[in-house]
């Protein structure tokens, strides 16, 4: 077994009320922190264990919370970037809906090292009923007196508000986040100033995800030093995992970082192998918006290592053979699964949530999701490869926000490893008409 | 101050100027700079502020971020909203690979542009034309149905064609920072997004007709001046009058001794040099009206430009005054 | 269908000037989004122009804010849906195991196309994009409540289920389901 420091308790009866979560410790962190530590203790801790912010990008979360503009007089903000819409990512729903005090504990604590009197967790519409299961835990919290005036009895007061979303994939870029939250359209700002300088409503923020506030609470608990021993090299600590797709056991899994990707997919204590037996053929390994690898790629890296869950092995060969760990939304492809079937859904994906705001992303993404289509229907044309190409190549690096390069990326490595299957799309519309382009788990329309 | 180096030309700029702005006081500075080391801009406006950085079109490359910190910016910048730091380089026209990618920004504002441009009153003074001149392919490769909306009248004045817009945002800058109270907004998302009032609504304010100054395609036109004729035919004219709303300094676009249409002054680069008002755009056309003082200077960016019309606009006005005189001698 | 007077009642009013408590003094505009959930669920499971307005009104703020937050954000329906709004995911993971297939279920057995409502103003079919339930694939959301591991079966019971309750679904439920 690996070692699990966020959802051990997971399967413990009632760990969702207050009560059982106390019982097995919860809460134990805010104490630590507000009786026996200062806030630049508690930041140096996380700046000692490594953290890298688990939202997909990996940026060391106690450089980030160093970055925080300390200007007398003026509010500070810690916002919980509970947006999760990244494609194969769910893992922060689970984490909020099972263990909903582990997050409440990770603001309060971290909020207290970075000297936030309030702070927001900012969750998507379509979990409204987990904002419920929040809100819920957060009356529990406040009766309890670990949120409100004088936390524990110290010097620290801090309110937690939750505040829900309206749909729209882009919220999950912090500054989008931050121009929803002040109640306007998600419309990523242009950088800088980054919200360490001015965030929410011109004051220093930051902006962290879900499973990253709530890993410091083991991180205070047993010091960073000793949570950067756990990992492997600077991938430290534990990651979740949201597995899903054409596997036995979809779920979310805490591995520790390093485990090998081939024991991820196979083994029982995972993913429990691909389904009904079959072949791997391909894997998204950090949600949709990072490079898809074939079987081979995704198993050993090109130098014939075999590849491990971590930011720096999956990486590995750039994005010529590599990927990226990202959110770690791992979705697993069978050998029956059309890649070019899939990368359609990716792009109408894209499409649909670009925002609009700048020129490459909003022409872009719709004119990539309309050749793929006509690849799908069986009426692509020999040059649509190419053409799909130079679309990717052009948005990549010259958008405002990511999601210009997380549309880019999946159409690009498609090509990059699947050519000939677009090919085969081109040249052979009739071999793919009437076939199913997907293996149906639950046999849905009687096949 | 901060010295940046744009294009292998060096320029002295006090902080906070953007590599935008520096590129441009070069070229003012400097007549033998090539003046196309100015980035061109869609979306960008120096009177507009938070306007800048949607485009995409003035984007360059960073090759040395500062004397501090020489690392190369990994990513082209738009260079409208970063700010220049001392010794720091930059690329614009000099980069083959900048100019592919600008080459690839016009691509994205041109396919779903109507190409409407031989009944369109935006055409020989548009800018997505210049751009898409200077920096695009001849042929289109996007072969799908372009996208449409209904055009929209919105008052009595103003003329909002969807169709044409490449959503620079400067139109709501206006609405937002130069009236006093913003009914047209942004709706819907990604490509389907436009300016609309949602339930029609009249814009109702003195200044509101500066968003058509402020368009950089035929988006919104004056409806006063709708296919009156086309902007080549017209000559322009650097006029005012005694105004009690606004500076009353206009230009007067005439055909014969006809006002078509109403502007403000427009600088080298294309902007609006003073907020007119509704009263001086869309009521007063008539010649009596107006003080002409001189043929307005025309911009690089009008067709106007071309065969020297402002000197000849100008012989003929002399002649026109010596005429006069010569009449009233006698 | 009869007229809704589009004005919140006390209870909701107080808990709409709660809600503007969260945020500092002046930043009022920042309850809009949570403000128009309610009001989406309280004006007949849409927002028409009147409801925008009103909203604005609550909330101070001019109503080309509101139509402009609206319009962008997914789950605000600017035109009426029906009371149960059935929403299919269809990105990447659902794809895999099977959304295509219940999508086309649904629209055998409710007789109408995905963006269509039935005659009786019951359903509304909507496919949407990743929902966040890609382990537990495929997933159609009602309301609050996310329906998971979806088979033909379920599906069919689902439709059953919210045919003899009636009433409209709404995501500020409080009587959510969930299958996590």
């Amino acid at each position: 077994m690996g070692k699990k420091l966020l959802i051990h308790n997971d399967k413990v009866p009632g760990i969702a009320t207050l009560e059982v979560y106390r019982q097995h410790g919860g809460y134990a962190s805010v104490e630590k922190a507000l009786k026996t530590m200062t806030p630049p203790e508690v930041l140096e801790e996380v700046k000692k264990s490594g953290l890298r912010g688990r939202g997909g990008a990996g940026f060391p979360t106690g450089m980030k919370w160093s970055f925080l503009a300390r200007p007398e007089g003026v509010e500070r903000y810690l916002v919980c970037n509970a947006d999760e819409s990244e494609p194969g990512t769910f893992k922060d729903r689970y984490l909020m809906e099972v263990i909903p005090h582990l997050l409440i504990e990770g603001m309060i604590t971290s909020s207290y090292a970075l000297g936030a009197k309030t702070s927001y967790i900012y969750i998507r519409g379509e979990y409204f009923y987990v904002a419920r299961i929040l809100e819920k835990a957060l009356d529990e919290a406040y009766a309890a007196g670990l949120l409100g005036k004088n936390i524990l009895g110290s010097d620290f007061s801090h309110d937690c508000y939750v505040q829900v979303g309206g749909g729209a994939y882009i919220c999950g870029e912090e500054t989008a986040l931050l121009e929803s939250l002040e109640g306007k359209r998600g419309n990523p700002r242009i950088k800088p100033p980054f919200p360490a300088i001015a965030g929410v409503w011109g004051c220093p923020t930051v902006v962290n995800n879900v499973e990253t506030i709530a890993t410091v609470c083991p991180i205070i608990m047993m010091g960073g030093d000793e949570y950067a021993k756990i990992g492997i090299g600077r991938s430290t600590g534990t990651k979740l995992i949201s597995a899903s797709g054409h596997i036995n056991k979809p779920g979310v899994y805490e591995i520790e970082l390093g485990l090998p990707v081939e024991e991820f997919i196979y083994s029982e204590e995972y993913c429990g192998g691909i389904i009904n037996g079959r072949k791997l053929k391909a894997v998204v390994a950090g949600g949709s918006s990072v490079p898809i690898l074939p079987a081979e790629l995704i198993l050993k890296n090109d130098k014939g290592e075999p590849r491990l869950m971590s930011y720096e092995s999956l990486s590995e060969g750039g994005f010529a053979t590599g990927t990226m760990l990202g959110s770690g939304g791992f979705i697993v492809y069978d050998e029956t699964t059309s890649i070019v079937k899939n990368l359609y859904t990716f792009a109408r994906f894209y499409h649909h949530e670009s925002c609009g705001q700048c020129s490459p992303c909003r022409e872009g993404t719709g004119w990539m999701e309309k050749i793929l289509h006509r690849i799908v229907e069986g009426h692509g044309k020999p040059s649509d490869i190419d053409l799909l190409w130079d679309i990717q190549r052009k948005i990549e690096g010259n958008t405002i926000c990511p999601l210009g390069d997380a549309a880019a990326w999946p159409v690009a490595s498609a090509i990059r490893h699947f050519r000939a299957e677009f090919e085969e799309y081109i040249n052979h519309p009739e071999k793919i008409k009437d076939v199913k382009h997907y293996y149906s788990v639950h046999q849905l329309a009687g096949a | 101050m901060a010295k940046v180096t744009i294009d292998g030309h060096t320029i002295e700029v006090p902080d906070g100027t953007t590599i935008l702005q520096a590129a441009r006081m070069l070229v003012d500075k400097n007549p033998e700079v090539d003046a196309k080391i100015a980035p061109p801009t869609m979306c960008y406006y120096s009177k507009l502020k938070t306007s800048g950085g949607y485009c995409r079109t003035c984007i360059v490359k960073v090759t040395k971020g500062s004397e501090k910190d020489p690392r190369p910016m990994p990513k082209p910048v738009a260079s409208c909203r970063t700010n220049v730091m001392d010794g720091m380089e930059v690329v614009n026209i000099t980069s083959p690979e900048l100019l592919e990618a600008r080459k690839g920004v016009v691509e994205f504002l041109l396919i779903n542009h109507p190409l409407d441009c031989p009944i369109c009153d935006q055409a020989g003074e548009c800018h997505l034309q210049d751009l898409g001149y200077e920096h695009g392919l001849a042929k289109t490769r996007y072969d799908f149905s372009r996208r449409t909306f209904a055009q929209i009248d919105i008052g009595p004045y103003i003329k909002l064609h969807m169709t044409r817009c490449i959503m620079c945002f400067r139109c709501i800058k206006v609405a937002d920072q130069i009236t006093n109270n913003r009914f047209q907004g942004m709706l819907f998302r990604g490509d389907a997004s436009e300016i609309s009032t949602y339930i029609e609504k009249a814009i109702d304010n003195d200044f509101s007709g500066n968003v058509i100054d402020v368009c950089p395609v035929g988006a919104l036109t004056d409806r006063t001046w709708r296919f009156k004729s086309r902007v080549w035919f017209t000559k322009p004219m650097d006029a005012h009058r005694n105004c009690t709303k606004c500076s009353g300094k206009v230009a007067i676009w005439m055909k014969g001794n006809e006002v078509l249409r109403v502007t403000s002054r427009k600088d080298q680069w294309g902007e609006a040099i003073d907020w007119i008002c509704n009263d001086c755009r869309f009521e007063k056309k008539d010649a009596k009206d107006w003080v002409i003082e001189k043929p307005s200077h025309i911009s690089r960016h009008s067709v106007i430009s071309q065969n020297h019309y402002e000197n000849l606009a100008q012989l003929k006005l002399d002649i026109g005054k010596q005429q006069k005189q010569i009449a009233s001698k006698k | 269908m009869a007229q809704v007077e589009i004005k919140f009642n006390e209870e909701t009013l107080a808990l709409v000037h709660k809600m503007i408590k969260r945020y500092p003094e002046g930043k009022h505009k920042s309850a809009l989004l949570p403000i128009l959930h309610i009001a989406q669920a309280e004006f007949g499971g849409w927002l028409s122009p009147e409801t925008m307005d009103y909203v604005a009104s609550v909330l101070n703020i001019k109503p080309i804010e509101v139509y402009e937050v609206a319009s962008f954000y997914s789950m605000y329906n600017l035109k009426p849906v029906g009371k149960c709004l059935l929403e299919v995911c269809r990105t990447s993971s659902c794809w895999t195991r099977g959304a295509e297939d219940v999508v086309k279920h649904l629209e055998k057995k409710l007789g109408i196309k995905e963006g269509e409502t039935t005659k009786d103003g019951m359903f509304t079919i909507k496919t949407v994009e990743c929902l966040g339930s890609c382990g537990t694939a495929p997933l159609l959301q009602c309301g609050a409540s996310y329906h998971e591991n979806l088979t033909l079966e379920k599906v069919d019971k689902l439709l059953e289920d919210y045919r003899a309750a009636g009433k409209r679904r709404s995501y500020t439920d409080m009587d959510y389901k969930n299958t996590l």
